[in-house]
Parts: C-alpha cells; sequence; structure tokens
C-alpha cells in the first residue's frame, strides 16, 4: 500500500494510505483526546474531541474519522482547539448529572480523564440537572442514563461485535437515549444475550456491573480490543 | 501584613474543612502567613470586612447560604470554591432532581412522603432558612476566582493551591492536582 | 413513446381544449380555504348557466400570490383575469361574469408588481397546468428536454450544458449544480442514484412543497435528465410526510409517466431507463441535510455523519449519488431545451438564474415568488411586497431560515444573490424571507430561531445537542433580564464553538442567527443586560491575578 507523508505537530510521519489522522498520532505517539471512539467498532465523528487543524482547510476535521493524504499538516493541539474541547467536556457535565463522588466509576472513568487532561476545573455553563432514571432490571447490568454522554460505543458494540442489536438510540437532540430492544426494560429484553461487552465499552459510569459500589467499576476494555483482533487479524491475543 | 484568610461552610458535609485540618505541620507555615479572620473553626460571628482570601465550602442551597455568600463576595479580594460542592453542587444539588427550581417538591418528598410519625415540614422564621429553589454551586452565584474540586480535596492539593496563592501566583492544577470525586 | 407520439399528446390535448378556461388554484394554501369546493362550484354553476361546452374549469397548482387566495385566473379571448379571497358562494357572480357584466369578488391585479417584478423558470407552469394530468405538461412542452437529451445529447454533454448555465443547488449551500453531476458521472461503480430533496423543514419555508404540488413533472423530467447524465437508473424523491397532497400528486404523476413509457424500463425506446419511488420523512428537519436523508432512505435513524466521503463518491448503500433540491431539479429541464447559456444569462456574475423565495412576515403583499438572482432586496420587499402594514416600517429581512441571519433594513439595497447575502452574515438558505416591522425584539427572534435548532438537533455530536440548549437558556435569561455581560460574552463563545466543531450543517449555522442580531442590533442585546453587583471585581483586585505570569 502506498504510504502517505505528512506532518502532525510539525513531525514529519509516513503513514499508510487508507489510515485514519488518529491511526496514523496515536503510531507516532502524539495522543489526541477522544471520547466516542473505541477500537475495533467503526468510528461516527460524533463527540468532536478529536477534531485537528489541517492547513487549507477552513473546517475543523474529526481525527478519527479523516483519512490521511499527501503533504497535510496537522495541528493537533493548537490553543482554540484545546479551548473547544474543553468547552465540549462542560457541555457535557452540564448536560446530565455526573456526581463523580457516588459515582461507580469515579477514578475509572475516561470523562474524568478528559476533563483533567484539558483542565476543566469547573464548569461555567448552568447545569441543567435533568430528570433521567436508572435501569437496573437486568439480572447483571444496570444502566444509569444520568451518567450516558450518547457516544454510542455501547451500540456500536451490541450490533458490530455481538451482532445483538439490543442497544439503540430513541428521541432526538438533548432527549435522546441509550434504549434496550423497543424502549422496554433491560431485564425484558430478548435480545441481550448477556455478554456484558456493551459495559466493558462504556467509557463512564452509565454501564456498570450490578454490585459495583463507589470507584468500584472498571471498565474492561482489554476484552473487547482481544476479540476484535481475534476478528481482523485472527490472532488470539490482545491489541498492543 | 498577614494575608486575612476566611474559610466558610454552606451546604456542605464538612468534610472538606476536615480536610483542610488534615494539613497537619503546614497549619503552623500557614498561621505565620495569615490571619484566620472568619471560619467555622474560630469563633468570629460576623464576616468581616477586607478578606483577602476565602475557601468556600459547600453548594448554595437556602437563603442564608446566599445571603453570607453575597457578603463573602463584596467583602473578600478572591474566592476559591473549595471542594465539589461548591463547584459543581454535588451530593446537595441531587436534590434538584426532584424538579429543578422546585424545593417544595424536596421538602413534600423528605417530610411528608418518607415520614414514619409526624409528617410535617420544618419551619420556623429566623432559625430554620428557606431552601433556594435550585441548589447551585457557588459561582452560578457570585464570581470565583479560582476552583479547588475533589470530594473532598485531599491535604495535599490544599496544600498546594494555598501556597500557590500566599507566593502570588495564580494556582493552576495540574496532573494529580486536578481531580474530581 | 418516441417524439411522434409525445408531440401527438400535445396536439390532441390542445385540440380538445375548451374557449374559456377557468384556473382554481388548489394547491395547498387555497385548499385550506375550500378550493375544492369553489372548482365544485364553478363546475355546477357553468353547466347551470349553460356554458358547459364553452368552459374549463381546471385545477392548477400555486399561482403565487397565496395571501390573496383562494385564487381563480380566467383565460378567455386573450385576457386574463385574477379573482381574490373567492368563496364558494362566489362562483354564480364569477360564472355569469364570463357572459360580459359585473362579478362581485374582488378583481386581482395581474400586472401588480408582485407579478410584474417576477421571473419564471421553475414556477412557469404553476397556475397553469393541471398537477394531476401528464398531458397538460405534454401540452405545454413537457419531457421534451427529456427527449432531446436522451436522443441528441451524450451524458457528458448533459453535464456540460448544466455547468455552462451556472446553476447553482437550491437546497442550501449553493454548491455548482454541474460540478457535482460531473463528479458523480466520473464516479466509479455500476450502480448509481438520483436523490431528489423534498424536505423543507425550514420554519415558513413552502417553495419545494409548492413545486411539488403545482407542477410534479418538471421535477421527475428534471431528475430523469440527471440519471441520464450521472449514469443511474434508480431515483428516490424524499417528500416529508406533512406534504400529503404533494405526496399524492407525485404518486399519480409518476405512475402516468409510468403509462407512457416517460419512466421505466427503455424511455424514449432508448436503452436509458429509470425509475422513480418516493421515501416520506418523518418531518425531521435534519433529515433534509444530505447524509441524515439518505441514512434515512436506506431505513436507518436519520442522522448525519461526517463527509468525506461526499455522497458524491459513497452515498446511497456505498453507491455514488447525486442528492440535489427540488427547485435544483425543477430548473432541469429549461436549461436543456433553451440552453446554458441562456440561462448563464439570467442573473449575476456568480449567482445565475432564477430563485424562488416564500415571502412571508410583517409584509402586505405575501406569497411564492421567483426572481431573477441580483434583484435588489428592496424591490422585492417593498415594491413586490408592498412595505410593511400598518403604518409601520421595515427593520429587518431574515434569509435562510434557522441557519440565516438577519439583514437590517440599511441594506435593503443589497442585491440577493449568494455572495452578497454570506457577506452581510445571511445566506440564500432554501427560499425562506421574512419581513420583520419596527416592533421586532430582535433577541426574541434568535431565541426562537434557536428553540428550533435545539428541538431539531438529532443529538448525535455534542456541541449541536448540548450547545444549542445552554445557547437557548442564555438566551432566555438574556430576555428574561436576567443575564449580566459575563452571560453574553459565554454565548458568544459558544456560539464560536459550535460553529466551528459540530458535525453537520444544522450544528455549524444554528448560531447564525445570533451572530447576525449581534452584529446588527447588539443594543438591543445589552438594554436587556443587567449589572453584575457579584462580579469579578466585587471584593476588590484578587490576590494573585487571573493572568498572573506563569
Ligand atoms: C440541517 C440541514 C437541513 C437541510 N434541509 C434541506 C432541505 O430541506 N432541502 C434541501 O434541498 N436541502 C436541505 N439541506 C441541504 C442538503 O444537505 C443538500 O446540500 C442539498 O439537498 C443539496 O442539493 P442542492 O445542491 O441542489 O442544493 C439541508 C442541510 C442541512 C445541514
Ligand atoms: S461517569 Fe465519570 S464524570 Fe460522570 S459522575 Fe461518574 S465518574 Fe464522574
Ligand atoms: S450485553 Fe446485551 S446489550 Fe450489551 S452488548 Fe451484549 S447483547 Fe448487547
Ligand atoms: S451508555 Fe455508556 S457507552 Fe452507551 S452511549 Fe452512554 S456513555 Fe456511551
Ligand atoms: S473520537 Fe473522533 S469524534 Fe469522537
Ligand atoms: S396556494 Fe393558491 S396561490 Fe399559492
Amino acid at each position: 500500500m502506498a504510504a502517505k507523508t505528512l506532518t502532525i505537530d510539525g513531525k514529519l510521519i509516513s503513514a499508510e494510505e487508507g489510515a485514519t489522522v488518529l491511526q496514523t498520532a496515536t503510531e507516532a505517539g502524539i495522543k489526541i483526546p477522544t471520547l466516542c471512539h473505541l477500537a475495533g467498532v467503526y468510528d461516527v465523528g460524533a463527540c468532536r474531541l478529536c477534531i485537528v487543524e489541517i492547513t487549507g482547510v477552513a473546517k475543523l476535521l474529526p481525527a478519527c474519522t479523516t483519512k490521511v493524504a499527501e503533504g497535510m499538516e496537522i495541528q493537533t493541539n493548537s490553543e482554540r482547539l484545546r479551548k473547544y474541547r474543553r468547552l465540549i467536556l462542560e457541555l457535557l457535565f452540564a448536560e446530565r448529572n455526573h456526581v463523580c463522588a457516588v459515582c461507580v466509576s469515579n477514578g475509572h472513568c475516561e470523562l474524568q480523564t478528559l476533563a483533567y487532561s484539558q483542565g476543566m476545573e469547573h464548569v461555567r455553563y448552568d447545569y441543567t440537572f435533568p430528570k433521567w432514571g436508572v435501569d437496573t432490571t437486568h439480572r447483571l447490568f444496570g444502566m444509569d442514563h444520568n451518567r450516558c454522554v450518547l457516544c454510542t460505543r455501547c451500540v456500536r458494540v451490541c450490533w458490530h461485535i455481538e451482532g445483538a442489536g439490543t442497544k439503540n438510540v430513541a428521541g432526538r437532540g438533548g432527549k435522546s437515549k441509550i434504549i434496550t430492544d423497543l424502549n422496554q426494560a433491560w431485564g425484558d429484553s430478548v435480545s441481550c444475550t448477556e455478554c456484558g461487552k456493551c459495559v466493558m465499552a462504556c467509557p463512564t459510569g452509565a454501564l456498570f456491573q450490578k454490585g459495583s459500589t463507589v470507584g468500584e467499576m472498571e471498565h474492561d476494555r482489554d476484552k473487547l480490543e482481544f476479540i476484535t483482533t481475534a476478528r481482523e487479524k485472527k490472532q488470539w491475543v490482545a491489541a498492543d | 501584613m498577614k494575608i486575612r484568610l476566611a474559610t466558610v461552610w454552606l451546604g456542605g458535609c464538612a468534610g472538606c474543612h476536615m480536610s483542610f485540618l488534615d494539613l497537619d505541620e503546614f497549619l503552623i507555615e500557614l498561621a505565620e502567613a495569615v490571619d484566620l479572620v472568619y471560619s467555622p473553626v474560630v469563633d468570629v460571628k460576623d464576616y468581616p470586612e477586607n478578606v483577602d482570601l476565602c475557601l468556600i465550602e459547600g453548594a448554595v442551597c437556602n437563603e442564608d447560604n446566599l445571603e453570607i455568600l453575597h457578603k463573602i463576595r463584596a467583602r473578600t479580594k478572591t474566592l476559591v470554591a473549595f471542594g465539589d460542592c461548591a463547584v459543581t453542587g454535588n451530593v446537595p444539588a441531587m436534590r434538584n432532581q426532584f424538579g429543578i427550581d422546585n424545593a417544595e417538591n424536596v421538602l413534600q418528598r423528605a417530610y411528608i412522603e418518607s415520614a414514619q410519625n409526624h409528617p410535617a415540614v420544618p419551619k420556623g422564621d429566623g432559625i430554620v432558612p428557606p431552601l433556594l429553589e435550585r441548589v447551585r454551586p457557588v459561582h452560578e452565584m457570585v464570581y470565583v476566582e479560582y476552583f479547588l474540586p475533589g470530594c473532598p480535596p485531599s491535604a495535599s492539593r490544599i496544600k498546594s493551591l494555598v501556597a500557590q496563592l500566599l507566593s502570588g501566583h495564580a494556582p493552576k492544577l495540574e496532573g494529580e492536582q486536578l481531580k474530581f470525586g | 413513446m418516441q417524439l411522434d407520439d409525445l408531440i401527438a399528446i400535445a396536439e390532441k390535448h390542445k385540440g380538445s381544449r375548451k374557449k374559456i378556461i377557468v384556473r382554481t388554484c388548489m394547491s395547498a394554501g387555497c385548499m385550506s380555504s375550500q378550493a375544492d369546493v369553489i372548482k365544485k362550484n364553478l363546475e355546477t354553476e357553468a353547466r347551470l348557466q349553460g356554458l358547459e361546452a364553452d368552459v374549463e374549469v381546471r385545477r392548477v397548482g400555486c399561482m403565487g400570490f397565496c395571501g390573496q387566495g383562494p385564487l381563480v385566473g380566467v383565460d378567455q379571448n386573450g385576457e386574463h383575469n385574477l379573482w381574490e379571497f373567492v368563496k364558494p358562494e362566489d362562483a354564480p357572480s364569477i360564472i355569469s361574469a364570463l357572459k360580459g357584466g359585473a362579478c362581485r369578488v374582488q378583481r386581482g391585479d395581474p400586472k401588480h408588481p408582485f407579478f410584474a417584478k417576477q421571473m419564471h423558470i421553475v414556477r412557469a407552469n404553476g397556475g397553469i397546468v393541471d398537477p394531476e394530468r401528464i398531458e397538460d405538461y405534454i401540452a405545454i412542452g413537457g419531457y421534451l428536454a427529456l427527449h432531446h437529451a436522451l436522443t441528441e445529447l451524450q451524458p457528458a454533454q448533459v453535464v456540460e450544458e448544466v455547468t455552462k448555465s451556472g446553476l447553482r443547488g437550491r437546497g442550501d449551500a449553493g454548491f455548482p449544480t454541474g460540478l457535482k453531476w460531473g463528479t458523480v458521472a466520473k464516479s466509479p461503480g455500476a450502480k448509481k442514484y438520483i436523490v431528489c430533496n423534498g424536505d423543507e423543514g425550514d420554519p415558513g419555508a413552502f417553495m419545494d412543497r409548492s413545486v411539488l404540488e403545482s407542477d410534479p413533472h418538471i421535477v421527475l423530467e428534471g431528475m430523469a435528465i440527471a440519471a441520464y447524465a450521472v449514469g443511474a437508473d434508480q431515483g428516490y424523491l424524499y417528500v416529508r410526510a406533512e406534504y400529503p397532497l404533494a405526496i399524492s400528486r407525485l404518486q399519480i404523476a409518476i405512475k402516468q409517466a409510468k403509462q407512457l413509457g416517460l419512466l421505466g424500463a427503455g424511455i424514449f425506446e432508448s436503452p436509458f431507463s429509470f425509475n422513480v419511488d418516493i421515501r416520506i420523512g418523518a418531518g425531521a428537519f435534519v433529515c433534509g441535510e444530505e447524509t441524515a436523508l439518505m441514512a434515512s432512505v436506506e431505513g436507518k435513524r436519520g442522522t448525519p455523519r461526517p463527509r468525506p466521503p461526499f455522497p458524491a463518491e459513497s452515498g446511497l448503500w456505498g453507491c455514488p449519488t447525486l442528492i440535489n433540491n427540488v427547485e435544483t431539479f425543477a430548473n432541469i429541464s429549461a436549461i436543456i431545451n433553451r440552453g446554458g447559456d441562456w440561462y448563464a444569462g439570467i442573473g449575476t456574475e456568480k449567482s445565475k438564474g432564477t430563485k424562488v423565495f416564500a415571502l412571508t412576515g410583517k409584509i402586505k403583499n405575501n406569497g411564492l415568488i421567483e426572481v431573477p438572482m441580483g434583484i435588489p432586496l428592496r424591490q422585492i420587499v417593498e415594491e413586490m411586497g408592498g412595505g410593511a402594514p400598518d403604518g409601520r416600517s421595515i427593520k429587518s429581512v431574515q434569509t435562510g431560515g434557522p441557519s440565516g441571519g438577519c439583514i437590517p433594513a440599511n441594506y435593503l439595497d443589497t442585491p440577493v444573490d449568494y455572495e452578497s447575502l454570506t457577506k452581510l452574515g445571511s445566506i440564500m438558505g432554501s427560499g425562506g424571507m421574512v419581513v420583520m416591522d419596527d416592533s421586532t425584539n430582535m433577541v426574541e427572534i434568535a431565541k426562537f430561531y434557536m428553540e428550533f435548532c435545539m428541538e431539531e438537533s438529532c443529538g448525535k455530536c455534542i456541541p449541536c445537542r448540548a450547545g444549542t440548549v445552554q445557547m437557548f437558556n442564555l438566551l432566555e435569561k438574556i430576555t428574561r433580564r436576567q443575564a449580566t455581560a459575563r452571560d453574553l460574552a459565554k454565548l458568544e463563545e459558544l456560539c464560536d464553538m459550535v460553529k466551528n466543531t459540530s458535525l453537520c450543517g444544522l450544528g455549524q449555522t444554528a448560531p447564525n442567527p445570533v451572530i447576525s442580531t449581534l452584529k446588527f442590533f447588539r443594543k438591543e442585546y445589552e438594554e436587556l443586560l443587567q449589572p453584575d453587583p457579584f462580579g469579578p471585581a466585587a471584593g476588590g483586585a484578587p490576590l494573585a491575578p487571573e493572568r498572573v505570569t506563569k
């Protein structure tokens, strides 16, 4: 496959044709913040945290869905990008009810980590305090909509890795909601195979294993990568 | 001139102040640099004038909280939202989900629906401060200069922030210094 | 079907015409005021008054002057009369007036500037042909352009003609249509699709609706020519469910075109085949965005996806797909019939042809107008529209719907073309034009559009989903006189962020009404702001200034 040469943050890099900017940067040791991206499932470019500046392109483009091209000059960490990222995170925290002090994922949460990485020490936009419920009807797992960031990682693993098609998105705008089957209680789902992949995929404390208490819910991403590598490369090892 | 320091306790669990007391020997160093002019741990009734620095624990939950907060802002150069309740609303703000801008719902739920013996909403002019319709983090009510999240912020993080401020720097929370929950 | 057959149909139809034609508008606007009863009464009355042999009462599409409707037009001895605000009980008077004598109905003026300043390409047949009879369309030369393209032009020549015309997409962004067609034509792939975007979700817009209801064949013909040009054999017409009349007329039109062999296999006995199916949208504004629309056509949740890849490379089911707006397609047959050069002679240097606008709001004459590009805004609102009613003056004109902006009255001499409107921070958009008078509060207007975007955000990307909520809340705080200068700064910061980081056009343009009203009417915002007694400087200069050296 043809190689493409480009620069990321001034660093000269050669990348495989067809690779995304995110893949290329990651391989070169340049870290771009991501939230909706999950290794092993297709990208949707929804969270907008991975946006980068490309010289000559007026729009900011998400690194996870943008393919490399010859001669691209990419900036991943300008002051403007950092400001936008922080704003996006503030919006997320103000959108639902994140009470880290009593959250199963406290200390193991991608949303928290992202906030720290962008220096977000408070949210300037008024919290909206919406009313969202918790679904604990499933035998093994629970879903707390208060902490969902609508990244759809659970939906994508459920459809494209497990193939169960249990999880989905209903509603629109701020009223969007992750549902099981036709918007029924998770415990009543006939399609759920109880594989737990959605729980592994969730970046926050929204999906959790029952019985976990504050700070106990660690999402085991390695298992997912293990399955994806097995499928894609026919190797029984976790991706590096 | 020593720095005039105040700490206040609004709608919170006092955990942040406990953590403050965990500063141990730094407290002695601190005592040399500051005058503690107002705090739950000293016996001063009224919030004084000309305060340089105030650490505010807790969310703004009732009218007393709001009244003193306004006084604090008018009389203080630098405010620090101290701990998650002050920074985000945290646990005290969870009552907002029973009806945003609806304190009556909360009172009904707590004192009537959940009551086992004598259901009654506590009242007492000048004794029981009325609830604000919505619990808010401190910066939604007054301008706040700096933020120290954490539930509670650990002593080492308090120390780092206060030390930076005393040495005349705008505090920057980086790496381990920045943590919610 | 061959050319001779087409001409024969046209001749036969023309030959069967009666001396007097009474045209009754039966588009949605007039239908809402009993146009169907009016037509029935006119027919009955013609029979009762013994004029059956001479009078044809014809169902026609929208005549444009919808604000004066229901409208009835009369063609008699080469003269044209127009009756306004017609009621069912007016039928006897209208019919007896055909024999000479007075009519009690309000007479319209076909030479009124509202009509005189118009130029009709897209709406050439609106108010003239019966949208439910293909013969009517054929009789005025319909489907000749398709025949010409199929028999005398190579696909590349069709693309070239469209390129030459300078036509730009009428859906929102004004992308050059010829360039888009060329890209789809060149995209490799055995299967290609044509999509006609009839979602029309802008509040107050009814241009596409009117074209679909009044002249469905002009759109079908445009789509068929496009299919031939790019090498597609299947088309989808995406229409929102709120347009039942458009949908039923399209169904009739497709059926009739198929029966005559103008759609389907081997059109005009050439190897070219083209089928069109209707897809009914559930009325989400975002489904007008092309990638969301295609997801919806595929039966998925209608949410946009990042571009590239553009539909021209990878659209429906991964195949190259040409997607154009209703009005864009409606221009095509005229361009093929009369040549790209003719079309390029109309309009300005970079904006060619005509544009249909839905002129509404605080204006005397409202309705649909089609005007040449470059016409000064003042001519539209003052001469054609007659200015603001009730002796008020015009304050601003909003174009481009929720993605657009407000142009203040002192810019009314701006020519209406893509570049000039963009320069003023607004856009041409799909053709909504809302006039506001001096009683309008611009912050309320901005809030109205923001609420619309907030309700219509699909929820996929964070800046739009959560950003519109916060922007709306801030606007609400401002209009309730509870906001401070710090809130306004936060609003402006969000506008910038949402515009630059959102995934699709909805979010990218949602801040525009705020940005544009802030640009021209900032004072109206500032007047609502409150003092900030607990703001930054309240307790004196802070201990360590915020921007202390690092
Ligand atoms: C939120 C949103 C809504 C849109 N709605 C419409 C619409 O209702 N009709 C339309 O033709 N184009 C609409 N568009 C534009 C389409 O995405 C697309 O650009 C257009 O259909 C292309 O056709 P054109 O080149 O003929 O304009 C919309 C775009 C966005 C971002
Ligand atoms: S999901 Fe993450 S950010 Fe949200 S409350 Fe839990 S730990 Fe905090
Ligand atoms: S546990 Fe159920 S819902 Fe989750 S991925 Fe597996 S099948 Fe889907
Ligand atoms: S439940 Fe978790 S994985 Fe699913 S959308 Fe919400 S945050 Fe993402
Ligand atoms: S990770 Fe790229 S948009 Fe979310
Ligand atoms: S709907 Fe009748 S004139 Fe427009």
